[in-house]
């Protein structure tokens, strides 16, 4: 990777936009090459080594074009008269170096862990086509280009989805993921639509330099919001996404939760920060909304989940609404003429969108290396993994504590820069957005708190104690493969954890041009500390913190093992804890969450709990039935697909007419355009 | 060149031809029997020609001739010849039938007539007079032909509704100048051709069902007339 990070340094000069469109072709090759292997055993290694050799040179490319000056072409493709217009800006570059690292990890991980796919013929041409639809996206430089590689992402990501059609739910998993993916891009072509105007101004460089008047934005606001947002995972719009990320190949799963979803919020940015002009004051407000609600409804759906991939989805869209309110923290900002907060705000969810994308990556990864060693994402039957799996252990771990925003690690980085943010709020004027911004930031923390009860859980619960089931019992670690994709993974989690300085630093062409301001440089602090917005106020150090945690667990453990274990001790037969040696009486996942199950979830998400005691003298076990459902469901989905099954049934009718009958409405619809045109001034 | 002695006879007999199909189209939506409605087909065709011919004599287009030919031949001629046959064959010259009263189709004829006119008048208000006319007229035809295949239960008469459609079409094409004579000479055969198809169908139809009455047909589909 280092290697061709120098040649892409060295060629520079708007040349890695080529790069980029070589990587993109690249991607669409080896998908035939996958194509013409079908189901030959050498097809793996060649397919996701291939994969990965691209995506190392899409992420040089993506990290030489955020220093570079951006570059556009137009290709004679696409529409007729149009062409297809590329380019390469920092912000694309900056999300290109996302995609393709995850795309590299992904790659890697699958050269094992695809080893155990039965059918490898519906997942290989899929993968390297996916991974050059997101490029697509992120080069395109007009709407056609954009909604085409769009739609090619979730055409390739939905093929993923249902590879595995015999297993039950996947079917209608990719039932709801292709409605919500063609809702969603709807609504983002209606958005490019108003954005180009009457005059056809379908490139992204025309429709910026537009102007849009006072409504248009606002709209366009709104769609984007829900186009992108339905993407990414925003609630309402999120419930095709704990049933379709889980529903896919641990690999696949994670590039759709880690960079996928990554790709919206480029959406999101790209139309929002960059096409739709100046924002207004209130534009943060539905966006921080949105992600506030997003973050704490997602981490506490997590909570409630038993497997082990759903808890991930689940929790995939909490950290989406974190990047949200990064997001709308920098409208806020930017809407009131607050630049340099804006500049934070901004960089702290373009950091969580990193970050994310390293720790949620490597959680499938592990998610993916339990079912592959026991044949379960149950967690009601796993337990005591780590004896069994020491690597997986280790790195699930450090993704666990990442992504519960624990220092010194990424995730707590990032959010600590985002809650920096938030403690600026005081100096937006507008009343709403004062009283708006401190409530998001109480629902964030909660999130978070809750996010770290989650990982506890699926931690403690998965990987701590003994083994529930005898599948955990014989559990195995996995290949080489898997484990070098995820040791890299947890490795760039600790990296930016302890220095985020120079991420923060990296970021700044990126948002300088989206806020019109940058955050102060911070390698020039001294000793690794970032500053954001004055030494007075607020500066974390990781590589300080990770010290001092080494240093005093180090201790704690010299201390425990030299006076503590040494000792030869005596222990009563009846033990409090563990009166008995079966490994059910150990806490279990469900009971883990019960307290915050009967106090946050019982109204909301009408959770209940079920008890059926057997009958005196009836020697079967008792059952407790835990049922809940989702409000979104409950209120907005089921009565839309009940409205749309009785209109559809009342249409039905329309298949036995008589020749006559259809005639008539031929008839009468081309009177009825007759008189619009007679009406018609 | 000398000054013609009525200065807008081309306009004015053109502007007659064109009235007298649009008349004749409205007097084929109130013929009960199919004997009377195939005549009255020929005449339109008839008209048709005529109109046709007229228009090749005020444009100078010699190639019109040939259409108007074509037309008084196949629709003049031979298909109301076929058709005639047809009806006799399968015995249903008596038949009397119409799905909607002859009151209200008329005034539904008229209502369209008048649409076509409100319609055409103002989008063409730039284009030659002569051609303006004929294209409202064309539509009205067209639009006439419709309105007699959607009122009629008969499969004949929803044949000649079809060709008094494209009657229309051919009037609307003539009259536009510039109109090549391949597409003319395909059009006119894409018309017989689907006359002997339909005609092929009629009798198929009529073997199985023993009726060319269309609701028969959904009857058996298990249509819900």
């Amino acid at each position: 990777m280092g290697d061709s990070a120098t040649t892409a340094m060295a060629i520079g000069d708007g040349n890695a936009l080529t790069v980029a469109l070589i990587v993109i072709l690249a991607f669409a090759a080896t998908s035939v090459l996958a194509l013409a292997l079908g189901r030959r055993p050498a097809g793996r290694p060649l397919v996701y080594g291939a994969s990965a050799a691209i995506a190392a040179a899409g992420f040089a490319c993506g990290l030489a074009a955020l220093f570079d000056a951006p570059a556009a072409r137009v290709l004679p493709l696409g529409l007729p008269l149009i062409g297809a217009h590329v380019r390469l800006d920092t912000l694309s570059a900056f999300f290109i170096l996302v995609v393709n690292l995850g795309g590299v990890a992904a790659s890697l991980y699958a050269i094992g862990y695809g080893r155990h796919e039965h059918s490898p013929e519906r997942v290989q041409p899929f993968f390297p086509a996916f991974l050059g639809a997101m490029n697509l996206v992120l080069v395109a430089g007009d709407a056609y280009t954009f909604l085409f590689g769009w739609e090619l992402m979730s055409l390739a990501s939905w093929a993923m989805v249902v590879a595995h059609d015999k297993a039950a739910d996947n079917l209608r998993a990719g039932f709801i993921y292709i409605v919500m993916a063609t809702f969603g891009t709807l609504m983002l072509m209606l958005a490019f639509a108003l954005l180009a105007g009457s005059s056809g101004a379908y490139a992204f460089a025309d429709m910026a330099g537009r102007p849009h008047g006072a409504l248009v934005p606002a709209v366009v606001l709104a769609l984007a919001l829900v186009g992108a947002g339905s993407k990414a995972g925003l609630v309402p719009l999120h419930v095709w996404l704990p049933l379709a990320h889980p529903a896919a190949p641990s690999h696949v799963s994670a590039l759709m939760s880690g960079v996928m979803t990554k790709v919206a919020v480029y959406g999101f940015i790209r139309i929002v920060f960059d096409l739709a002009g100046p924002p207004a004051w209130w534009w943060g407000i539905p966006v921080l909304a949105a992600g506030g609600i997003t973050a704490t409804l997602g981490v506490l759906q997590a909570m409630l989940q038993a497997d082990i991939k759903r808890v991930l989805a689940f929790s995939t869209i909490e950290n989406i609404g974190i990047i949200f309110v990064g997001l709308g923290l920098a409208l806020a900002f930017k809407g009131n003429g607050l630049e340099a907060a804006g500049a934070l705000a901004l960089t702290a969810g373009l950091f969580h969108a990193l970050n994310h994308a390293l720790f949620k990556s490597l959680l499938f990864f592990g998610a993916g290396a339990v079912l592959d060693a026991t044949g379960t994402g149950d967690l009601e039957k796993l337990g005591g993994l780590i004896h069994r799996m020491p690597t997986t252990s280790v790195v699930m771990l450090v993704g666990a504590a990442a992504i519960s925003a624990l220092p010194p690690l990424n995730g707590f980085a990032s959010e600590w820069l985002t809650f920096q943010a938030i403690l600026l709020s005081p100096e937006l004027a507008p009343w709403g957005l004062k009283l708006l911004v401190p409530a998001v930031g109480a629902l964030l923390a909660l999130a978070a708190a809750l996010a770290a009860a989650c990982f506890v859980r699926l931690y403690g619960i998965g990987f701590l104690g003994r083994a529930r089931s005898d599948a955990a019992a014989g559990a195995h670690e996995v290949d080489r493969w898997s484990r070098g994709a995820m040791i890299g993974l947890a490795t760039l989690c600790v990296l930016a954890g302890i220095l985020p300085g120079p991420v923060i630093d990296t970021l700044q062409p990126v948002v300088a041009p989206l806020i019109g301001a940058r955050m102060p440089m911070q390698s020039d602090v001294a000793w690794l500390s970032i500053i954001p917005v004055g030494e007075s106020r607020s500066s974390y150090n990781g590589l300080l913190v990770f010290i001092f945690i080494v240093i005093s667990a180090g201790l704690a453990a010299l201390l425990i093992h030299r006076f503590a274990s040494r000792a030869l001790r005596r222990a009563p037969a009846w033990d409090c804890g563990f009166p008995s040696s079966d490994p059910a009486t150990q806490y279990t996942a469900s009971s883990f969450a019960q307290p915050i199950r009967r106090v946050f979830a019982t109204g909301l998400f009408r959770a209940r709990e079920q008890v059926t005691l057997p009958p005196p003298g009836d020697l079967s076990p008792a059952r407790i039935r835990l049922t809940e459902d989702d409000p979104a469901w409950r209120l907005i989905y089921t009565p839309i697909g009940q409205a749309v099954g009785t209109l559809s049934e009342r249409a039905n009718a329309l298949h036995h007419l008589t020749i006559r009958q259809y005639l008539g409405i031929v008839f009468a619809a081309l009177i009825l355009l007759l008189l619009v045109l007679a009406i018609w001034p | 060149m000398p000054q013609p002695i009525f200065p807008h006879l081309v306009f004015d007999v053109a502007h007659l031809l064109a009235g007298a199909m649009v008349l004749i189209s409205l007097m084929m939506l109130y013929q009960g029997r199919l004997n009377a409605l195939i005549k009255v087909f020929a005449l339109q065709a008839v008209a048709l020609a005529a109109s046709v011919a007229w228009q090749a004599q005020a444009q100078h287009a010699p190639h019109l001739y040939v259409t108007a030919v074509i037309a008084i031949a196949f629709k003049g001629v031979v298909i109301p010849v076929a058709l005639h046959r047809m009806v006799a064959r399968l015995g249903i010259h008596r038949q009397v039938e119409t799905a909607l009263a002859t009151g209200p189709t008329m005034l539904a004829g008229i209502g369209l007539v008048a649409l076509a006119l409100v319609v055409m008048l103002p989008v063409t208000a730039t284009s030659d007079p002569l051609a303006r006319e004929d294209l409202a007229f064309a539509l009205s035809v067209v639009l006439l032909g419709l309105l007699m295949m959607v009122t009629r239960r008969n499969a004949v008469s929803q044949i000649i509704g079809f060709m008094s459609l494209e009657n229309g079409l051919i009037l609307a094409a003539a009259g536009a100048r510039g109109m090549p004579l391949v597409v003319e000479i395909s059009v006119a055969f894409s018309v017989l051709i689907a006359f002997i198809v339909i005609g092929v169908f009629l009798f198929r139809i009529r073997e199985r069902f023993d009726t060319v009455d269309v609701d028969a047909l959904d009857r058996f589909r298990g249509g819900r007339a």
